[in-house]
């Protein structure tokens, strides 16, 4: 093109520097919206708890217990591929109602000969019933700092809203633990 | 092409320049589509090569040839050379030579940029290949390089990965807005958007999809660097990240890429089937619209590839019809070629043969696509030798076959001379008859549970294997038969008309054979 580009030289009178830039800018914020698709992931997943996330601790309140109904609460422990720790809940199933508090514990221990750092990633099935598991206390929420050979038992205190669906009987709340040393805080 | 005439001197415009000088410097948008092409067709050949390493691989079930590593290096290099190698450089080749041809423009409206987005293409795929050769080894992760595998398991060439698919995506970015800006705005008086040939059409859509995902493509890849290098963890659970963020981030881009690959072929097959059914295409607006609908409909349909991620039922459910739904706008385009064909006085030289085969073919892959859509089914399907199958059918004789009959179809009007069409029918049969038995037999070992990516596989599969393996050196070999063509046609052959072809119309079969170095520097006036 010898003519000066950012003159319209063409019967529709765009400019086609202008379209040019607009493509740019579009491509450019489209490389910003694959970012933000990051936090947008999260808010869907904790609007919808469809992706069985629960949320962090929340205060503690004295609510309202249905008696009516006793769910059984699972735990489940896996280890993330190449963590060495021994890792466990100390019971297998609770029965609990809706709205009353209870107190778990689990047990990790490190069992090489280096201090090593875990983090344990929560997940609940179904996992329609996320939203409603409400955790004051979990050591999910921090990393956990263990010595070498040196074992701990951690505690979990949690509740299930008594708004639960009535046709969730069983709730399975499944813990990973990653070696978390390289994002050790 | 050296043989462009110097008829036009008198105007006042120069012929190329001579020497290899010519191709670096190059911002004529013939040169360019030319390079885009060949380059198209070494990858091809490259990535055909490492195909067929496969193949050999599972021609026996038991490992005799390679290494299980090489075995999912050449898997992955074979997938990324293709997609991002082969098919989308030869389309924007294709898009270079014709778009401003169809349209009566003289050029590309960015020139220069034009030059600089195909040259980097060489070094970006320099660049990932060159990783063979280091002790690491190539990315052997698979072509959707889905984390954690090409994270934190990664080899250490992933970087050089990350940053050729960077390179690529720029490319790929520049080419496509060359491709808009050319299209609104250097259209001849008279070329309103409703009279644009369907290639320039399928291109301009293609060209809004590449500058809407390509992006994202580049944000996944990021992400992958700075969970690599930087301690970020946007895909890494123990830091309070999520793998499947990176399932959903790239099919968000992935989806409308395997559209990118897809629409200018459908684009091609509507330029052939109406030359050669010497009958107006059939449904001109509704094609429009049916492209526009597939491409608005591929951005809401991407968790499809991850149906068994463990999603709920009602997001399953969703992906599921909105997939369905694409099937009816495909349906409308077989159903306007087939028209188009219906009473039309039909011949069948090689570039309408090659179009025949792809709506065919192509309507097989679609077919093995709605079966796939199906969530419940996928359950089975998933990562079998059945999505092997569905993907290879409508990308080869899909793709690749609309490229093929791209380039047969404008070749005499590129080098002035007819390819010989009895060679370009033994091309034609030795592909097709390849290509089904390649791919076909995948389908059975597929639905019988053979799982994708493994170097080997269980006993019952052998003897569709051995087809498979057998059919693909077919295929394989006679890409030597088109390329034998190509150098043949360019070097001289029965002189061609202007137009080229009895049935063809449009503005590129107006100017003369071969296509002058400088085109349409008046605009022709469409009526």
């Amino acid at each position: 093109m010898k003519s000066d580009s950012s003159k319209p030289d063409n019967q529709s009178g765009i400019k086609p520097k202008n379209t040019a830039l607009k493509l740019v800018l579009a491509a450019v914020a489209m490389f910003g919206f694959g970012f933000a698709l990051v936090p947008l992931y999260d808010v869907f997943c904790e609007i919808t708890g469809i992706n069985g996330k629960t949320a962090g601790p929340v205060e503690r309140v004295e609510q309202w217990v249905d008696t009516s109904r006793t769910i059984t609460v699972q735990f489940i422990t896996t280890n993330n591929a190449g963590m060495p720790w021994e890792f466990e809940a100390l019971q297998e199933e609770v029965e609990m109602h809706p709205g009353a508090w209870t107190q778990v514990e689990f047990w990790a221990l490190n069992p090489t000969t280096e201090d090593m750092v875990g983090q344990a990633v929560p997940s609940v099935s179904p996992s329609e019933v996320a939203q409603y598991v409400q955790k004051t206390e979990c050591f999910c929420f921090d990393q956990q700092k263990l010595k070498a050979g040196e074992g701990r038992k951690m505690p979990l205190i949690f509740s299930l809203d008594p708004e639960l669906p009535a046709h969730v009987r069983k709730v399975t709340m499944s813990y990973t633990l990653f070696d978390a040393g390289a994002f050790a805080e | 092409m050296t043989t462009a005439t110097a008829s036009h001197d008198d105007h006042g415009h120069h012929g190329p320049a001579k020497g290899i000088m010519r191709w670096v410097l190059t911002t004529n948008h013939k040169d360019i589509g030319t390079l885009y092409l060949w380059f198209a067709f070494t990858m091809l050949l490259t990535g055909g090569v490492m195909a067929l390493i496969v193949r050999t691989e599972l021609f026996q079930p038991g490992m005799q040839l390679i290494e299980p590593e090489f075995y999912n290096q050449m898997t992955t290099m074979h997938g990324l050379i293709m997609v991002f190698g082969a098919i989308m450089p030869a389309f924007v080749g294709l898009a270079n030579w014709m778009v401003p041809l169809m349209i009566g423009a003289p050029d590309m409206a960015l020139p220069r940029m034009n030059n600089w987005s195909f040259w980097i293409l060489p070094f970006a795929f320099g660049m990932l290949l060159f990783t063979l050769f280091t002790e690491a080894g190539a990315p052997n992760f698979g072509w959707t390089f889905y984390a954690p595998l090409s994270t934190t398991y990664a080899p250490s060439s992933v970087t050089y990965f990350i940053f050729g698919v960077h390179m690529m995506g720029i490319s790929s970015i520049m080419g496509a807005i060359n491709i808009i800006v050319t299209i609104l705005n250097l259209r001849a008086p008279g070329m309103t958007l409703m009279k644009m040939p369907l290639f320039v059409w399928t291109w301009f859509i293609t060209a809004y999809l590449l500058v809407a995902v390509m992006p994202v493509l580049a944000g996944v890849v990021t992400m992958m660097l700075m969970d690599i290098h930087f301690g970020t963890s946007f895909f890494d659970a123990a830091g309070g990240g999520d793998p499947v963020l990176f399932q959903h981030v790239f099919w968000f881009f992935g989806h409308p890429e395997v559209y990118i690959m897809i629409l200018p072929a459908f684009g091609i097959v509507s330029q052939i089937i109406p030359t050669f059914a010497r009958k107006p295409l059939f449904g001109y607006a509704s094609m429009v619209y049916a492209t526009s609908s597939i491409a608005f409909l591929s951005f809401i349909v991407w968790a499809h590839h991850m149906f068994t991620v463990g999603m709920p039922l009602q997001t399953e459910l969703f992906f599921m019809y909105a997939t369905m739904l694409i099937a009816i706008p495909t349906g409308v385009k077989v159903f306007n070629w087939v028209s188009t064909m219906f009473r039309g006085s039909m011949t069948f030289e090689t570039p309408m043969l090659f179009a025949l085969a792809f709506v065919v073919l192509f309507t097989i892959g679609g077919f093995s696509g709605l079966m796939l859509a199906i969530a419940p089914a996928d359950f089975q399907y998933h990562d079998t030798y059945f999505v092997v199958a569905h993907f290879h059918y409508v990308l080869v004789p899909g793709a690749l076959f609309g490229i093929i009959a791209g380039v047969y179809y404008w070749l005499p009007k590129w080098t002035g001379n007819y390819y010989n069409e009895k060679l370009g029918k033994f091309h034609f049969w030795m592909s097709f008859i390849g290509v089904n038995v390649t791919f076909f037999p995948m389908h059975f070992v597929g639905l019988a549970g053979m799982p994708r990516r493994i170097p080997d596989y269980a006993l019952q599969f052998a003897d569709f294997n051995a087809i498979a393996t057998v059919g693909a050196f077919i295929f394989g070999f006679s890409q030597l038969i088109f390329l034998f063509i190509l150098i043949k046609t360019i070097r001289g052959g029965e002189k061609a008309t202007d137009q080229v072809w009895e049935g063809a119309e449009g503005l590129e079969w107006t100017i003369p054979s071969p296509a002058p170095y400088h085109t349409f520097a008046e605009a022709p006036h469409v009526k």
